[in-house]
């Protein structure tokens, strides 16, 4: 039967001998990942709440990206994205992130506009 | 059997049919179709939420304040731990859920079996905890105070602490009678739980105890509520307070802005349903297992499609609480 399975994570750098040992590790590394988000989301370090890059707080960077550090090995390892040929692989996750940016820029942008003309109307909000 | 199952017999010319340039079954690649569309589902809802959050990025609730429970720990404060351990379950389910395809691939029913099973007995403790999510969120804790402009006022003790209304209220000699249908206009009346105390005791209760403020849904330089000084309290609640409010629906929030408890019970519901409608399809493909249909089919295949749909809906909640309990 094809099912061949690529047992290498981080481009190489862990090899495992099995594909269920390649579950296992993936699991640890999703747990690990999850364990700093609370970790960082109950401490709220101070400088990364204060820091911003981009108007957005340094700490909500490091939730999105490991966000998509996560969803990356669940589709990768767990949905077998890795095993799949190069066509089906970018038929499925260009389509859905190019509409998603998209879609999330358009938005925000616009909720960021209605929060400007609320903060600087003259009819008050808050009574 | 060939609509199950695709052999990889390429003996076909081209354009009979033959090529298959993908090297996917036809049920595995309209399952990550309906994965496509439903994930620009979901994202639609998370942008929406996004969308809301921005409009009132300077009064939008603090998630770490609103979901501060865990079963069995009443009073404590703990947030966040128990949507980590629900994010953990899910992703534990999704885990033996691979090892049930892998076992698949193997042809091995007994650990096909004991996986499937395992990976529904996941789902449906992150549902029942969801369940065990809404009820609290649903009944709330403080209780708080809703002004003319649809805002929320909130009670702290001098300390910092937060004050239930309970607390806060005098009993005055009055009582708020039910308003039904039959009694006065036709198109108003009360919901069926009113609470047990009426604005009029609040403010009679915040006037007599010097030692309560109010907070505003409004964030600060630091990102928390702004507390106001004694004397702008009782301004503002006595100018501006109109009904009370405990716990959260879809009209009345004691947490902050309506737009929050609509989208959590709109995404974390859908996301629920999800969850649910999984564990009813993998409970179908696990008595297929046990009655030995892939055996005969000589094919796990059927496993591994209800695999990607188990994956998605993990993926999703990885997604949702990221957007909903930590940024």
């Amino acid at each position: 039967m094809a099912h061949e399975h690529k047992l290498e994570i981080f481009r190489g750098l862990l090899k495992f001998k099995s594909n269920t040992s390649k579950i296992w590790g993936v699991l640890i590394v999703l747990s690990i990942v999850t364990a700093v988000e609370v970790a960082l989301g109950i401490i709220k370090p101070e400088f990364l709440v204060e820091e911003r890059f981009m108007r957005m707080k340094l700490l909500n960077w490091i939730f999105i990206i490991l966000t998509i550090f996560k969803a990356y090995y669940i589709t990768w390892d767990f949905m077998h994205m890795r095993d799949e040929v190069k066509g089906l692989r970018r038929a499925v996750v260009w389509t859905a992130v190019f509409l998603i940016c998209y879609l999330v820029f358009i938005l925000l942008t616009e909720g960021d506009y209605i929060f400007d003309v609320y903060d600087s109307g003259f009819q008050s909000w808050d009574f | 059997m060939d609509t199950t199952v695709t052999s990889n017999d390429t003996s076909e010319n081209t354009w009979g049919g033959g090529n298959q340039p993908l090297k996917a079954s036809y049920g595995k690649l309209m399952m990550w179709f309906f994965i496509v569309s439903d994930a620009l589902t979901f994202s639609g809802f998370l942008a929406a939420y996004g969308f809301s959050r921005f409009k009132f990025i300077d009064s939008w609730p603090i998630a770490d304040e609103v979901f501060t429970h865990f079963p069995g720990l009443h009073g404590y404060n703990a947030p966040m731990y128990y949507v980590a351990f629900m994010t953990f379950i899910l992703i534990m389910s999704s885990v033996t859920m691979v090892l049930a395809v892998d076992a698949g691939h193997h042809m091995n029913k007994k650990k096909v079996t004991l996986y499937m099973f395992l990976t529904i007995i996941g789902g449906a403790i992150f549902v029942g905890s969801q369940a065990w999510e809404w009820n609290t969120f649903i009944k709330g804790d403080y209780g708080a105070v809703e002004t003319k402009g649809g805002n929320i006022l909130q009670f702290l003790n001098t300390e910092g602490e937060r004050v239930a209304l309970a607390d806060v209220a005098t009993s005055l000699p009055q009582t708020r009678v039910q308003h039904e249908r039959k009694n006065g206009v036709w198109y108003m009346k009360d919901g069926s739980d009113i609470s047990e105390f009426t604005i009029e005791e609040v403010k009679a209760g915040f006037a007599a105890n010097n030692d309560l403020l109010i907070r505003t849904e409004i964030l600060n330089e630091a990102g928390e509520k702004t507390v106001l000084s004694r004397e702008e309290s009782l301004l503002r609640l006595n100018r501006d307070g109109q009904g009370i409010v405990e716990g959260a629906n879809l009209i009345h929030n004691e947490y902050g802005t309506p737009l929050f408890a609509d989208f959590f019970f709109f995404i974390t519901g859908f996301h629920g349903f999800h969850v649910f409608s999984g564990v009813i399809i993998n409970i179908i493909i696990f008595f297929n297992v046990i009655l030995g249909t892939y055996e005969r089919r000589k094919n796990y295949e059927m496993v591994e499609k209800v695999g990607l749909y188990w994956h998605f809906v993990d993926l999703v909640w990885v997604f949702v609480f990221t957007f909903f309990y930590l940024v």
